[in-house]
């Protein structure tokens, strides 16, 4: 474990990212309270590997490091169906419909719906994206994949989730006729 | 439909990751192809959705506490972490930065010279990344206007107008004193979600020209004056970000 100033420089260089950290567990595990537990486990991981963390990106570091806890705790704790982080042949590769690309605003309850219902990998790319702000290289750092394949699961994860945000809205649409 | 494009090159372009001479490229292509216009188009809005619905979720300050215990305080953007003395790779960094300005400064002027513009904003873009560091973001770290304005009063020759504008969702998380180009200048702190934007004032005088907007190692700035003050907000929000900070501060 680390002591005096291992402790202070560990304090210093990753515990700025609790936030990020906490911010992505949540949206993998779509719960705050696992998101505690996982949180604090990674981050103990982390203290214990920092040893080997020399410099760089502490936020990709530490980011990785909760990503895998993550990971590994949805095998040990949830359905097999929960945890496919994402099919590369599954996905359809065909284009949007004019229905999901209309221009709409969502609110927050349709959004987090919507993004619970994607694939863990998908939502972890667009947490990381669009809420983090990681560049593509932080985001294939993280999740060890090449760039290219961080830049079609994305394509595919913004596909999904509008696809999501339509589809209750389409339902309703048939229900009221 | 779908153009193949729009699978592929669309994205990185819309994530700013395609290289220069790929997105002028690309943008000529939007010119004629009405599918990634529209994909585009889409991509925006589902972008503002997300933005707007306020989706980050922060540490609650148990698990903080667990993982901090000797920061009673809970901040909601973690600000100090250690109040460790400047060490010397810092110094050295900082040393060998100074270095690459001078140099290169007599590099283009010597080829073409910069504008005051281009210099003002790599120093004050700088000095924003010197306050990224631990504990060196505010001198005054308060989210009251009526304690951070008074806190600069004696410390300087002008007294900035300070304004917290946490309604709108730029809470004020303190203040500071920079020096740029040999004048005291004034930082105010503004979060934004996670995200943290400094914006400096001075006071208007002949030679001090900001003004404008632009992106400097990848950090988006704009600059204004009003009321015989001088404006440099910067951070790497988005533009949209600083133009509503701007707009906020120009009411005020």
């Amino acid at each position: 474990m680390l002591e005096g100033e291992d402790r202070a420089r560990f304090e210093a260089v990753v515990l700025p990212h609790l936030d990020a950290a906490f911010n992505l567990a949540r949206w993998l595990l779509r719960s705050r309270a696992d998101a505690e537990d996982v949180t604090q486990d990674a981050l103990l991981r982390a203290f214990r590997a920092f040893g080997s963390y020399r410099s760089g990106n502490a936020r990709a570091w530490l980011l990785q490091i909760v990503r895998n806890t993550c990971f590994t705790w949805m095998r040990e704790n949830r359905k097999r169906e929960e945890l496919s982080e994402f099919d590369e042949n599954r996905m359809p590769q065909e284009g949007e419909n004019p229905e999901t690309l209309a221009i709409a605003s969502h609110d927050r309850g349709q959004l987090v719906r919507a993004l619970d219902t994607l694939p863990a990998g998908f939502r972890e790319i667009l947490v990381l994206r669009e809420l983090e702000g990681c560049s593509y290289r932080e985001i294939a750092e993280i999740t060890e994949r090449p760039i290219g394949t961080v830049m079609s699961a994305l394509a595919r994860a913004r596909q999904q989730l509008r696809g999501a945000l339509t589809q209750p809205a389409a339902k309703e649409a048939r229900r009221g006729l | 439909m779908a153009c193949e494009l729009s699978q592929t090159q669309l994205h990185a372009y819309f994530d700013g990751e395609l290289p220069a001479l790929d997105a002028v490229s690309f943008e000529k292509h939007l010119e004629t192809c009405p599918d990634c216009k529209r994909q585009l188009e889409a991509e925006q809005s589902l972008r503002d959705s997300l933005q707007q619905a306020d989706l980050y979720e922060r540490a609650p300050a148990p698990l903080r506490e667990k993982l901090q215990p000797r920061t009673s305080a809970t901040p909601p953007i973690p600000i100090r972490t250690s109040m460790k003395p400047t060490s010397w790779t810092w110094l050295a960094a900082a040393a060998a930065l100074l270095l690459a300005l001078i140099t290169s400064w007599q590099y283009f002027g010597r080829v073409s010279e910069p504008s005051s513009t281009q210099i003002i904003a790599s120093t004050l873009v700088d000095a924003h990344l010197r306050s990224l560091e631990p504990g060196h973001l505010t001198d005054i770290e308060s989210t009251d206007q009526h304690t951070v304005k008074p806190w600069f009063n004696g410390r300087l020759d002008f007294a900035p107008p300070v304004q917290d504008f946490s309604s709108d969702g730029f809470p004020l998380l303190g203040g500071r004193l920079d020096v740029v180009q040999g004048r005291t200048v004034a930082a105010l702190v503004y979060g934004r979600r996670k995200h943290i934007i400094n914006v400096f004032v001075e006071k208007s005088q002949p030679g001090i020209s900001w003004k404008g907007s632009g992106t400097t190692q990848g950090y988006q700035w704009l600059a204004w004056q009003k009321n015989g003050f001088c404006f440099f907000a910067v951070s790497d929000v988005s533009a949209a970000d600083l133009t509503a900070l701007k707009q906020l501060l120009l009411t005020s």
